[in-house]
């Protein structure tokens, strides 16, 4: 049977994890390397990283944490943040990365994704999409870049399609309204992106207990569910999560 | 000597990390005598079945790969690299190895499924050596839209297939017969239990 994706999220700043609420106040909390292990064992299906280093030239530190992750764990990974060229996709894919994310690079100058498709094939751009509640957008939901404070002017269901149109593999749509709350997620714009488009959709933002879940893998049709806080802080495992879901008959890989 | 067939796929890196991790004895390469040569030969792959044949070909390692193949030395095939194996794919009208009697073919539209098929599914298995050790229904890790068909082109179930997983319909996620190994899913990616079949390739005897 064809299963639900659980992803964790890691944020990584100058090689070391944190997780930011509202994008504010990042602490840190721990070496992705090993924080990408402790996860694999528990029995997460992908992991993504997203550098949130400022600087171009600590880059490399990045490159270095992606090379480490590849040989350790054995599930497919994707990384994001500050990855603006076709040659930003390439140094993470050769060194271990399945997937690269895209996001303000990608409303900036829509053609890297197809640059990216055609280099790696589409099953390796993920476009990343913040989402925020704008009642003069058609779709009631508008598109904002640089962690939320630039506002583009694009749709949300708009960009989805155009994205998908110019070969995005898949979406992960995150929620700035609810992320960090720990409130759940934003189930009416994920279900609006998931049936829209013909690719996959991870919901993210706002997971904080395991019933969010449930309820944007049911209700909100998301392909996968991402999260961070929830497991970063140890108040849950990623195979309690699972079991919640399993309970609650949503098909998870739990061996 | 294990050889990673080098024809720039896509998860040539993690084909190498895990066999790196599994302590086995390998080199990468592109070139036809090598291959031929080897004891066993893996064959990765993750793109488009056209343009991957025609690198194939200008390097004279479709040849190789159908040589090594006939000399009845083990070939696994993962991915892509398992669909070129067969006879044709539907991607773009293309010719393939033949060494696997069978179509590749796209995934029907009119599923309430999204194409590719991206996630973990769960194989029933043959319990072939393929799958020594490895419960079933265990999950492995997908990324395609095009698959292996589990009929002879003919239309009579194949004997090739060892393993089967359903996407709205049911297709060939694994195949062995013989000296041919050959999966679907990316075992590179599947986490312990796609290692240990990695590990049952490595190890075997023929």
């Amino acid at each position: 049977m064809f299963q639900k994706r659980i992803v964790v999220c890691l944020d990584v700043r100058d090689g070391k994890t944190t997780k930011g609420i509202r994008f504010k106040g990042n602490v840190d909390i721990g070496d992705p390397v090993v924080m990408a292990e402790e996860y694999y064992n528990q029995g997460v299906d992908e992991l993504v990283f997203y550098d949130i280093t400022a600087s171009a030239e600590r880059r490399g530190i990045m490159i270095d944490v992606v090379r480490r992750v590849a040989e350790k764990i054995f599930i497919p990974f994707c990384v994001g943040g500050g990855i603006a060229t076709v040659d930003d996709m390439s140094a993470v894919i050769l060194a271990g990365a399945e997937k690269v994310s895209i996001n303000s690079a990608a409303v900036r100058t829509p053609s890297i994704i197809t640059g990216g498709a055609r280099r790696y094939g589409s099953q390796c751009i993920v476009l990343g999409m913040d989402a925020k509640v704008d009642s003069s957008m058609p779709s009631g939901y508008g598109i904002v870049i640089d962690g939320g404070r630039v506002k583009t002017g694009k749709d949300m269901l708009e960009w989805a399609k155009e994205a998908e149109s110019l070969g995005a593999g898949e979406i992960v749509l995150n929620s700035i309204d609810a992320d960090g709350t720990r409130d759940g997620y934003e189930i009416t714009a994920t279900r609006l992106v998931s049936e829209s488009v013909g690719i996959p959709v991870v919901a993210s933002g706002g997971a904080g207990i395991p019933d969010h879940l449930v309820d944007v893998l049911t209700r909100g049709k998301a392909d996968a569910a991402l999260v961070a806080s929830m497991v970063h802080y140890g108040d849950f495992s990623v195979g309690e999560i699972k079991k919640v879901l399993s309970e609650s008959n949503v098909p998870v890989r739990l061996d | 000597m294990i050889t990673v067939v080098d024809y720039e796929a896509g998860n040539l890196k993690s084909v190498e990390t895990a066999l790196y991790h599994l302590n086995a004895e390998f080199t990468i390469s592109s070139d036809p005598e090598i291959i031929v040569k080897s004891d066993k030969v893996i064959f990765p792959g993750v793109g488009e079945a056209k343009h991957a044949m025609g690198v194939l070909r200008s390097r004279g390692l479709d040849k190789a790969i159908i040589t090594f193949a006939s000399t009845g030395k083990p070939l696994f095939g993962i991915c892509l690299g398992a669909q070129i194996l067969q006879d044709y794919s539907e991607e773009r009208d293309t010719q393939l190895l033949g060494i696997i009697p069978g179509d590749v073919k796209l995934f029907p539209s009119d599923m309430d499924l999204k194409v590719p098929q991206i996630g973990w599914n769960t194989v029933s298995h043959d319990s072939s050596l393929l799958f020594e050790g490895i419960p079933q229904e265990s999950s492995f890790y997908f990324v395609h839209s095009y698959y292996l068909s589990t009929k002879l082109s003919g239309g009579s179930d194949s004997p090739w297939i060892a393993g089967r997983s359903k996407y709205g319909i049911t297709f060939a996620s694994a195949v062995h017969r013989d000296n041919i190994w050959a999966t679907q899913f990316h075992p590179e990616k599947s986490g312990p239990k796609g290692l240990k079949l990695l590990d049952n390739f490595i190890r075997s005897i023929d």
